[in-house]
């Protein structure tokens, strides 16, 4: 098992990071949490991969077949759900906020401060 | 009847309510979707209750567990999902949904809730809500942990910018989703790093297998991610930025919820997942989880006070006002004794009617002055003596005055608390005296016209309290339910530290908390934990005292501001803090990136 996968997580999420503290543009900034959110999609991806496993699905293949973790795709399936929302949302709140505020640069956002 | 049977319809019962209003909401009167949405949050409060007194007797199986479904775990693993109805789990999810039905009877027919046309939209996102914090407080799964925490945070997000024909809450809003929602990434990553090492995602499978080896590196980042998802719920400093962009915001009934219950389920979860998963030898070491969370609660607390007292915008304040206690409940939480815990529940319980209360009268000046502003309101609400002698007993609540529910909880807290540092006990004073001060003085100042009206500063960020009324036109009379529902929740904050038997079952619930082998035995074996002899929390001199003596202060402290107003407003010194809070997302998101680097160095030591 190479250490590769979760070296790519960890900059993935890293960036997206990155990406938001520096965002000019409130869509970008949700974008960006997209990206941090699919380190998780990785992580859990590598956690449950086995060395020369096939895909859980034991229709066409003999039940003792070395298999990779299902249960972490279960994982990863409600997290893509739950991302969906939440980007989805927000993304929603932004266009509202360009509508009121006329702008999506977070820069000009000042109505909440001290 | 098995109660454990009712743990499942605790969440289920408000997501169908939600399913039933979303469906049939544009068809229904105001009055019907009303009716629905609380009978819905009712019953649910029924359930937790049940659930809670069942629990409340010892007998086999001190707690009820469930495993949904029958897919109970095969030789100590397996993939099923656990819902726990321990004392504590419980408890809170009864506070959540008798709260939720304070809040749908506050709203009752006044709040004016956009689309116009489709009723039912507001009551169904609260019972969503409501779901989620339910299913937070009674899960034993990590996994589902995380989806309830996001369940809750996407229907928090959606109420608050619930107002979106107003720019000021889609900001807010905005700001709330991208920092909890990364923050629950954090914690997904956490939960990823534990199933790698366990193969585990229950509370008490991870912390068995966990403890057939030493602590290492995994363990420690673990339990950095997890927790940091945790904090940015509670609302530690420096994960605390949202909250009173989100709470200044958010609609009054939306603000009761938010500050009264969902920010202390992150100190819940904190609690509860260091002691099931991580208490043991193959965890994180007692010192360190002590020492990582006093840093980050005292300063916590003492920030939320400063920050309290210099606020104009009224819901502004009480939203740092909460961030400060938030504070003092994370070093009840930190000590790791029974003790700690049970007061720490008390002052959750207490803290939780009082704020909702002070939040509530709040509403009231908001729907008929159209400002929650300080310095606008002087002395404009000498007519409402009802509402202002409400707010009053608010704050001296907040102080902790005896014998209310905030107070006993502070006074065994603060006990708890000076057996590990002797200063803590000043700690608690000086914070509910600030923070209730900051209360007691807006009060003054609204309700009485006391003292000199205070004038405007140039220059400084800040904001104003101008906001538009929650009702469709501003109030001319006060209707019933937006007096009552304050005056019912402060009776019910005095009730909860006066009456012996609730705090007797807290320390109990706190003991059953704290005993990290008998919760797992009581989940993964179905064997009783056994019920440990503790003393039960009670009024002491010494905790009586104290709690005068910062109701005390915090009078002092309020008439001295009101009598001179420009030297006890926002102090020179503080003006870097007050800048921090800067409304803009880039500075809060690394803020949080910070703080998990802090929290990392805390707890390093942790693992050797």
């Amino acid at each position: 098992m190479t250490v590769l996968p979760y070296l790519v997580a960890g900059w993935i999420f890293l960036i997206g990071v990155y990406g938001l503290v520096t965002s000019r543009n409130l869509i970008h900034a949700v974008g960006c949490l997209a990206v941090t959110q699919s380190s998780t999609y990785v992580l859990l991806l590598a956690v449950g991969y086995r060395n020369g496993g096939t895909a859980p699905v034991f229709s066409d293949a003999p039940t003792d077949s070395r298999v990779v973790d299902p249960v972490v795709q279960a994982l990863a399936l409600t997290d893509i759900v739950v991302g969906a929302t939440v980007t989805a949302l927000l993304l929603a709140l932004v266009l509202q906020l360009r509508k009121r505020h006329g702008t999506v640069d977070p820069d000009a956002l000042s109505e909440l401060k001290g | 009847m098995d109660t454990a049977r009712l743990l499942p319809l605790v969440v289920a019962a408000p997501l169908l309510g939600a399913a039933v209003l979303a469906a049939t909401g544009r068809w229904l009167p105001r009055l019907a979707s009303d009716l629905l949405g609380c009978a819905f949050a009712a019953a649910t409060a029924a359930s937790a209750l049940l659930v809670l007194f069942r629990a409340g007797h010892p007998g086999p199986g001190a707690y009820p567990v469930e495993w949904v479904g029958g897919w109970r775990p095969v030789g100590g693993s397996g993939v099923g999902i656990v819902l726990v109805g321990d004392p504590l789990g419980a408890g809170l999810a009864a506070l959540v949904s008798l709260l939720v039905v304070a809040v749908l009877l506050y709203s009752w027919r006044y709040f004016d809730e956009p689309p116009r046309h489709h009723t039912g939209s507001f009551p169904a996102l609260i019972l969503v809500f409501q779901a989620g914090m339910c299913g937070f407080a009674i899960t034993g799964d990590l996994f589902n942990a995380f989806v309830f925490f996001e369940l809750m945070g996407v229907a928090a997000y959606a109420l608050t910018g619930f107002r979106v024909e107003e720019p000021k809450p889609l900001q807010g809003a905005l700001a709330f989703g991208v920092v909890n929602s990364l923050g629950a990434y954090a914690t997904l990553l956490g939960i990823t790093l534990l199933y790698a090492r366990t193969g585990e995602l229950g509370l008490a499978q991870i912390g068995r297998k966990l403890d057939t080896a030493g602590p290492d590196g995994l363990v420690l980042a673990a339990f950095v991610l997890v927790t940091t998802g945790l904090l940015v719920k509670a609302a530690a400093v420096p994960f605390h930025f949202w909250l009173p962009d989100a709470h200044a915001v958010a609609p009054t009934p939306v603000c009761m919820l938010l500050s009264g219950v969902m920010v202390e389920l992150g100190v819940y979860g904190v609690a509860r997942v260091y002691w099931t998963v991580f208490a043991g030898p193959g965890g994180l070491a007692h010192p360190a989880f002590t020492r990582a969370l006093l840093v980050l609660g005292v300063l916590t607390a003492l920030l939320g006070a400063a920050m309290c007292w210099q606020q104009r915008h009224l819901k502004r304040l009480l939203a740092f006002s909460t961030v400060s206690h938030t504070g003092l409940f994370l070093i009840g939480v930190a000590v790791l004794t029974p003790e700690g815990v049970s007061g720490t529940a008390l002052y959750v319980l207490g803290h939780a009617g009082v704020k909702a209360a002070l939040f509530a009268c709040t509403g009231v000046l908001l729907d008929r002055y159209a400002t929650v502003d300080e310095h606008e309101l002087f002395g404009r609400a000498r007519g409402l003596p009802v509402v202002g002698a409400l707010f009053a007993v608010g704050g001296l609540a907040l102080c902790g005055l005896p014998p209310f529910g905030s107070g006993l909880g502070k006074a065994v807290t603060e006990e708890a608390a000076g057996h590990t540092a002797g200063w803590l006990p000043a700690l608690y004073v000086l914070v509910s005296a600030v923070t209730g001060g900051a209360v007691l003085r807006a009060g003054l100042r609204i309700f009485a016209g006391a003292g000199r009206r205070p004038r405007d500063q140039e220059g400084e960020p800040e904001t104003t309290g101008e906001e538009v009324p929650e009702t469709g036109q501003r109030l001319g009379r006060i209707p019933a339910p937006l007096v009552a529902v304050p005056a019912a929740l402060l009776t019910a904050s005095l009730a909860i530290g006066a009456i012996p038997a609730v705090a007797s079952a807290v320390g109990r619930a706190g003991a059953l908390f704290t005993d990290t082998g008998g919760y797992r035995r009581t989940v993964l074996d179905g064997r009783a934990a056994a019920t440990p002899a503790l003393p039960p929390p009670h009024w002491q001199t010494t905790g009586v005292l104290l709690g005068l003596l910062s109701t005390g202060l915090a009078i002092a402290l309020a008439a001295l501001a009101v009598r001179h107003p420009a030297r006890t407003g926002r102090p020179a010194l503080l003006a870097p803090v007050r800048r921090l809070q800067s409304g803009h997302i880039g500075d809060y998101v690394a803020w949080l990136a910070a703080g998990t680097a802090l929290l990392t160095v805390l707890t390093v030591p942790g693992i050797r």
